[in-house]
């Protein structure tokens, strides 16, 4: 017992020690973001000391953050309703039906995953550049509308329903896209949770595309407003550090309320984002 | 986004649901398919493989061709040059810096991801109060975006920032941690370590709970001592994880950009310049498209190089890992 107890102290021990080297970042962040300009290059405390809000305030009237925000969350909605809608079907048709090159499909699907985004990404550009959608919704969420990834993880899931409930419903005289949409999709809501969460965080933190297609303020998104709020207002600490607190939050918010989801996700699959 | 679930030749063909055998059974007269299927699939799947075909597949073979031209991005004709690009690369001293400089970052990264995420698993591993909190607070990182990671590092390694801050109460006059090639290197790899380490630990945790509890009751009955079952039962049964781990971390180590970007923009001096930034340089502030999709083709092999390893040995490691 007495063991037992010291082995838990050990253990909480290493690991609040982890937690710190992990935390210390957010927390001075915080801090930071609350002092006075003066403060933030003398004082050295990682808990709050003064209290300053309004630099939130400040730091977002400083940018169009506003604008910044509003883009991002146009990018990301659009993003995950396309990646539920298009990815679904796709994976469907995978899981269920039986049609020409099958097979051929999904490999080359699959061996498309593993090539970097380096390699797409210049070819990529000029096709939007052609299409005349630089600096536009267009380009920031047309071309991720669908991905492999997701087709595959909804493939997976939709081959784990029972066929005979999709039987019976077909001798009931349902359509292949009624039993698709009122069979398949209700018992299939954990995975479309999971999806939808790796697809915001990924349209929520993604930086190199918007980067390349954006050039003004009316379509950048918040990741690229903040890191051009780094070269403007690089030396207010204060207010860097209010507009990226902003920024993460939507992160942390998804992440809190459907960590379950995520974290379920992540040991079923490998990804990343 | 990186995807790496293992792909398997043996796990494509898809020997579920809709193919009834008594259809394949019940006349070789009759079309394989039905029609009603057929039209469905094509339906369901043209809206997908069209965004998929036009930004993804195109472009993989664009791209190929692109690498052997000397095309500036604006220019209607792509001067075919042949291998000239590949060429160049060869003689180029910043590819070979920044090649140098990419593996050093990928196999530091990977050696600090399996090591702190076995640590933080194997303490995870046990009925333990607060592991929702640890669990929350070891993840925070990894949906944290990179943008803000990395300018919140950036700050905090900052002559005048928190970390030097620290040292001087201690009497440690602290260097100036980003304008030094291979400080700014490790401040790199490190604060890449950070964002992943809540994932692996996630990935070990997972693997950790399918292990057979039956071999560690028996080794206990025996009388093998915590470090012993540790060393000889958990690390070596752990062995496919560390695998899928480390190609991980070098597959994205190889597809690093953001965090350079505002970490350190490549430097100083070409210190972090890794490919990825190597690349967005010459392709895109230098305008010289053929040359960058060149680089980019580099990326492609060693991920490539990387996967084929995987392939080979998951033959052995995938009874267990599965």
């Amino acid at each position: 017992m007495n063991r037992n107890r010291r082995l838990a102290f050990g253990r909480h021990l290493v690991l609040v020690m982890g937690a710190g080297f992990v935390i210390v970042p957010f927390l001075w962040m915080f801090t930071t973001s609350l002092q006075t300009r003066a403060e933030t290059y003398t004082n050295t405390s990682i808990l709050p000391t003064s209290w300053h809000w309004e630099n939130y305030v400040h730091a977002w009237q400083a940018a169009p953050f506003t604008q910044y925000y509003l883009n991002s969350v146009i990018m990301a909605v659009g993003i995950v309703a396309g990646h539920l809608v298009l990815d679904a079907l796709a994976a469907y048709a995978f899981a269920r039906l039986e049609f020409p090159w099958k097979n051929a499909i999904f490999v080359i699907l699959l061996a498309a995953l593993m090539v970097p985004t380096f390699v797409t990404i210049i070819p990529a550009y000029a096709i939007v550049a052609d299409l005349g959608w630089i600096d536009s919704y267009a380009g920031l969420i047309v071309p991720r509308l669908a991905d492999v990834f997701g087709i595959i993880l909804l493939r997976q899931y939709f081959a784990s329903i029972p066929l005979e409930l999709e039987d019976a419903a077909r001798i009931d005289g349902c359509s292949r896209i009624g039993t698709f949409l009122r069979i398949i999709v209700p018992l299939s809501t954990p995975a479309f949770a999971t999806l939808g969460i790796f697809s915001f965080l990924f349209a929520w933190n993604d930086f190199l595309w918007p980067l390349l297609v954006t050039n003004t303020d009316e379509v950048r998104t918040i990741q690229i407003g903040l890191s051009s709020f780094v070269g403007r207002y690089g030396t207010s600490w204060n207010y860097l550090m209010a507009g990226t607190l902003t920024a993460t939050i939507p992160s942390i918010v998804v992440f809190l309320l459907f960590q379950r989801a995520l974290v379920r996700g992540i040991a079923s699959t490998g990804l990343k984002d | 986004m990186t995807v790496t679930r293992p792909t398997r030749p043996g796990r494509v063909s898809v020997p579920d649901g809709t193919s009834p055998s008594h259809r394949s059974r019940a006349s070789r007269r009759q079309p394989r398919y039905e029609r009603e299927q057929v039209l469905t699939a094509a339906l369901f799947l043209c809206p997908a493989l069209a965004v998929i075909g036009v930004f993804v597949l195109y472009p993989i073979v664009s791209a190929g061709y692109i690498s052997l031209t000397s095309w500036n991005g604006f220019d209607q004709v792509k001067e075919f040059i042949g291998l000239e690009n590949y060429a160049r690369l060869v003689e180029d001293p910043e590819f070979w810096n920044s090649l140098l400089v990419t593996c050093i970052y990928a196999v530091g990264v990977c050696v600090l991801s399996v090591a702190s995420g076995l640590t933080i698993a194997l303490l995870l591993d046990a009925p333990l109060r607060g592991l929702g909190f640890y669990r929350g607070v070891y993840f925070l990182p990894a949906v944290t975006s990179s943008v803000a990671a990395a300018i919140v590092w950036k700050y905090m390694l900052d002559p005048a920032g928190f970390v030097n801050a620290i040292l001087a109460q201690v009497g440690i006059a602290g260097p100036n941690w980003l304008q030094d090639r291979w400080l700014a290197l490790g401040a790199l790899t490190l604060l890449t370590v950070w964002k992943n380490l809540g994932f692996n630990a996630v990935l070990y945790l997972t693997a950790l709970q399918a292990l057979p509890q039956g071999v560690f009751e028996a080794a206990q009955l025996d009388g093998a001592n915590m470090t012993q079952r540790l060393r000889f039962l958990t690390i070596p049964l752990l062995a496919p994880m560390t695998f899928f781990v480390v190609v991980q971390a070098l597959i994205t180590s190889f597809q690093a950009f953001d965090l350079v970007y505002v970490l350190t923009g490549g430097g100083p001096q070409g210190g972090t310049e890794v490919l990825g930034m190597f690349m967005y340089r010459e392709a895109f502030r230098l305008g010289d498209f053929g040359y960058g999709t060149a680089i980019a083709f580099i990326t492609l092999f060693l991920v490539l190089g990387v996967t084929l390893v995987q392939w080979r040995a998951s033959g052995s490691g995938r009874s267990s890992l599965r």
